[in-house]
């Protein structure tokens, strides 16, 4: 039934193309809501003993010839990204409910994105999982090239190129491992035994290929420019969804096919990681944009999932998957404040410019999700960044108790930056002149007056956000009871040592 | 052997010389006429001319259609396997297919002439795009080295007069004469070659030689006729260093001739060119693996298609004009069809086959869209392009699908394509010998996105200046041309998503 969530999303697409704008953002709210739906319904009903293994949902040949199978399976891994995927995907609708020019290709290049992460997360055909890996690409570049703001076409371009770029390696990856095995079924790869020496070399290559889409540090820079230039919806599916296909990707593939290559490299990938956390938050630090502050402050969130993978214990890979929720959600609502209830009031993501608004008198809404997600962001217990970066760091201390340490260091980082961009754009000091006087408003929206109160339909996407990063944060036992389990019956795991 | 008998297994390309004649006929007793009236006389008669003329132009498009129609049934009902005059005229389940895709992509060029205005004495120009396909076909079925050599010709000439026919245009007379001169040179290769290997061997039938090859070794002035016909096809091709035709005559000649060139043309020397290697040359395939080069003509074609992949996208980053920057990727297509004739055996020649008809079927969309921009924005270079979208939001549409598929994203055609040739090529020697062409590949692949991304970003992001454009011609007229670049987008999709289709048939008809 969860299959439902990829073919509703499609066709929902399709749907846009044929009927007239007027019911563009209808048709978008009801099939991410219809994805929501299934995947919280996969949840409640699923047993939880099922989602142990990847269990197969639908199989059909495609190129027999070839290997190629339409197969999709689940298990706890798949289904947390599929929630976090219809939880980002709503509220992202939501929050482009004024999309005003050119509304049905808007949706549908966001539905093809959210379309193809919800294969990518289901697919247990390699081929298949590439299909839709590559298929998300594309409508990633339309959106923020056509509907972004900064310097679009740059970003756009950039953004695009790097994951091309890696997906050329993924390609390579793919490729080398289907034509040793001569299978492309994931669940078969994975039993497959890979001879010592490919592995040592096609795990860095392929898990280097999928890392460029996680945001990994030295091929980081395309995710600030994109996160800037994108539209907000843009910037909310990249970092909620898309820099997640890498991880996931990157989890399921790569450490899972080639367990021995994992183990050879997992110290490099720890090494670049922690070097990834503290190096983006250190120049989140420094940053006036406050769309770059949090696009470096993902990357740099993304570096916990890379330590959690490259610990390869269950505390640690599981509290990677967490964190790549608790990142979804928490990325998603940061970005959405940032870009739709900042940006489009104000017309400047400029911290100094912002200070002297006192914005937390003229939209309190916006102040109340920003701290909230800011709180979350930083890791304050109750949250679910706490929970999971607190997953990883436990499992990182059995392997790489150093990384600790310097990772602790990088969270103060990460809570400095945070505070400073919540105090500036938020609690600025009311600068008097600014705010009183007619010039000052001439920075901001001509009908500032008319926009001035947080909409409905953006509430409501707020809440959606806000209650997921606490309800995992309070329990996060309901996400890793299905998380852990089927970590736990992944290779890499039993072939370690 | 009865002539009935070569009657019946030649009556597909009986049925299409039949068809260019009548056309011909018609346009010498109606349409001959009506041009002359539109040319000689002064602004009152020249409506009345208009539409006769364009009365006789339909109904030869209406001819040619039909007789390519009933020609794709002659060739359904051919037996399954024949062989005349010792491979003169061949006929398998493999030749039967690319008879009927030739044959479409001639139907296809056909029915995008209907829109082109620029082409005076419809007649003609339908009768020679029949004699080349009729080219096509006879180069599909042939294993025979100098059957092959006339079908060349008889393509090649008709292709020559095909890009030079429009003759209100300069460039069109370049592209012309460009492709003459090169491929009058590519000609005399193929026959110095052919004669090289007829005289060393002793035969010109595909079979027999691989059979001489097999147990005489292989002497320099042999290998010096595999080159040279190596080369030969390396001009059809345009495989680099052998392309500098190719963006001339993609750019000058009119949009059908251009499509016909890189299509039906391509896809025929693919054919041909696999045939020659995989079984006339089969004996000295030799291997190009990274450490175990071994001398034969696949490191030959290694190191041309690494050429061209590199070549032509590199150079097709710095085009402006959309139709050169489509000749260069078909520089670089050229470069990764390549890679399964060099991988070889049944999988890897089918991989290249899947491949370039794909490619072609693209291009045929592609270059339609292009025809229909340089009517409307009164060019083709990038920036006629711009806003597209708003102006034929159908036309955007198909061209991102078919740019989209070039370049390589699921679930098109060129995907799939390209998953099948590089896995192909990996397989085909032991140790991922091949993977250092996959990996160029895939790099070139890599680089192509983003020229191809152009395309779309004008057509998508940017907008359209000119306030004054007229949109009814975009709109209401030539309907038929616009339907069928539509099937051919649908056909792109289809076959990205049920590949199966068309691979599983080149698969099993190759023996």
């Amino acid at each position: 039934m969860i299959a439902w969530t990829i073919y509703l999303t499609f066709a929902g697409a399709l749907l846009l193309l044929f009927l007239p704008h007027v019911f563009a953002r209808w048709i978008a709210l009801l099939t991410t809501i219809a994805g929501l739906a299934l995947g919280l319904a996969a949840f409640v009903r699923m047993p939880v003993a099922d989602l142990a293994h990847f269990t197969t949902i639908v199989r059909v040949p495609w190129v027999p010839a070839l290997g190629m199978e339409y197969h999709l399976a689940l298990d706890g891994v798949s289904l947390t990204m599929v929630l976090v995927t219809g939880i980002s995907a709503v509220s992202t609708v939501l929050f482009s409910w004024d999309v005003e020019h050119r509304q049905n290709e808007f949706f549908f290049w966001l539905l093809l994105v959210v379309a193809g992460c919800y294969g990518v997360f289901l697919s247990a055909n390699l081929f298949l999982l590439f299909v839709f890996y590559e298929l998300v690409i594309v409508p990633k570049y339309f959106l923020i090239a056509i509907f972004g703001s900064t310097n679009k076409e740059y970003g756009a371009m950039k953004l695009t190129l790097y994951s091309f770029f890696g997906g050329m390696f993924v390609f390579i990856g793919i490729l080398v491992a289907y034509v040793t095995a001569g299978s492309l079924d994931l669940n078969q790869l994975a039993q497959f035994q890979f001879p010592p020496q490919l592995q040592s070399w096609a795990f860095p290559v392929l898990f280097l290929g999928f890392a460029v889409l996680a945001g990994i540090w030295p091929l980081h820079t395309w995710a600030p420019t994109g996160h800037a230039a994108a539209p907000t919806a843009g910037s909310m599916l990249l970092a909620g969804i898309v820099m997640k296909l890498g991880s996931y990707a990157g989890l399921r593939v790569a450490m899972n096919l080639f367990p021995q290559g994992f183990q050879l490299w997992s110290k490099w990938i720890a090494v670049v990681a922690v070097i990834g956390i503290l190096y983006a938050a250190a120049v989140a630090l420094r940053q006036s944009d406050l769309k770059f502050v949090i696009g470096y402050s993902s990357v740099s969130h993304m570096g916990f999932v890379l330590l959690g993978l490259a610990t390869g214990n269950v505390l640690g890979v599981s509290g990677a998957v967490l964190q790549m929720f608790s990142h979804g959600v928490i990325a998603a609502l940061l970005f959405a404040v940032a870009g739709r209830m900042i940006y489009r009031r104000t017309h400047t993501r400029d911290l100094d410019a912002l200070a002297g608004m006192n914005l937390s008198q003229a939209v309190p809404f916006a102040a109340f999700t920003f701290v909230i997600a800011s709180a979350a962001s930083i890791g304050i217990p109750g949250f679910s960044g706490f929970a999971a970066e607190i997953t990883i760091l436990i499992g990182a201390s059995k392997t790489y108790p150093l990384a600790v340490w310097i990772t602790g260091a990088g969270m103060v980082l990460v809570a400095a930056f945070t505070l400073r961009a919540l105090k500036q754009s938020f609690f600025g000091e009311a600068d008097s002149s600014v705010v009183r006087t007619q010039e000052g408003r001439v920075a901001l929206d001509p009908d500032w007056n008319e926009q001035q109160s947080i909409t409905a339909a953006e509430k409501i996407g707020a809440c959606l956000l806000m209650f997921a990063t606490l309800a995992v944060g309070v329990y996060p036992k309901l996400l890793l009871d299905r998380i852990m389990p089927a970590v736990e019956a992944m290779r890499f795991l039993k072939s370690g040592g | 052997m009865s002539y009935l008998d070569l009657l019946k297994l030649a009556s597909p390309e009986a049925i299409v010389v039949i068809t260019a004649l009548v056309i011909l006929t018609i346009g010498l007793t109606t349409g001959r006429e009506a041009v002359g009236a539109t040319v000689s006389t002064v602004q009152p008669t020249r409506n009345a001319g208009g539409t006769s003329s364009a009365r006789s132009a339909g109904l030869c498009s209406f001819v040619a259609v039909l007789g390519l129609a009933v020609a794709i049934g002659a060739v359904l009902m051919l037996p399954r396997n024949a062989t005349l005059f010792a491979g003169m005229l061949v006929i398998t389940p493999l030749t039967s297919l690319f008879k009927i895709i030739c044959i479409a992509l001639a139907f296809f060029t056909v029915l995008l002439t209907t829109s082109e205005t620029s082409l005076r004495h419809r007649s003609e120009y339908l009768a020679i795009v029949l004699l080349a396909t009729v080219g096509l076909m006879l180069l599909v079925g042939s294993e025979e080295l100098l059957m092959i050599f006339i079908g060349l010709e008889l393509l090649g000439l008709s292709l020559y007069v095909m890009a030079a026919f429009d003759k209100s245009d300069l460039r069109s007379a370049e592209a012309g004469l460009k492709y003459f001169l090169f491929g009058s040179t590519s000609s005399a290769f193929t026959l110095f070659g052919i004669s090289l290997i007829y005289g060393m061997s002793g035969t010109t039938g595909l079979a027999a030689i691989s059979a001489k090859l097999a147990t005489a070794s292989v002497q320099p002035l042999l290998a010096v006729g595999i080159v040279m016909t190596l080369i030969a096809f390396a001009f059809k091709i345009a495989a680099a260093p052998f392309h500098l035709w190719a963006p001339d005559a993609y750019q000058g000649a009119p949009v059908p001739s251009a499509a016909f060139i890189a299509s039906g043309s391509k896809i025929a020397s693919f054919v041909v060119l696999g045939k020659i290697v995989l079984i006339g040359f089969a004996p000295v395939h030799g291997s190009a693996a990274w450490h175990s080069m071994v001398a034969g003509w696949s490191p030959v074609l290694a190191v041309l298609a690494a050429l061209s992949i590199l070549l032509g996208n590199l150079v097709a980053l710095a085009q402006s004009n959309v139709r050169r920057l489509l000749a260069y990727s078909a520089v670089a297509h050229g470069g990764y069809t390549l890679i399964g004739l060099v991988a070889g055996g049944r999988d890897g020649f089918s991989a290249a086959l899947f491949y370039t008809t794909t490619y072609a079927i693209t291009l045929v969309g592609a270059f339609g869209v292009v025809g229909f921009v340089r009517r409307e924005a009164g060019g083709d270079n990038l920036a006629n392009f711009s806003g597209l979208y708003s102006r034929s939001p159908l036309l955007a549409g198909c061209m991102a699908i078919f740019m989209l598929s070039l370049a390589g994203i699921p679930p098109l055609a060129g995907f799939f394509g390209k998953f099948y040739l590089f896995s192909v090529a990996l397989r085909a020697s032991p140790n991922h010998g091949l993977l250092w062409l996959v990996a160029l590949a895939l790099f070139g692949s890599f680089i192509s996105l983003y020229y191809y991304l152009m395309v779309l970003k004008f057509i998508f992001v940017d907008k359209w200046a000119e306030a004054a454009l007229d949109r009814s011609s975009l709109i209401s007229h030539h309907n038929l041309a616009k339907v069928t670049i539509c099937l051919l987008a649908v056909a792109v999709l289809l076959l990205g998503v049920v590949p199966d289709i068309l691979a599983a048939q080149i698969l099993s008809a190759i023996p």
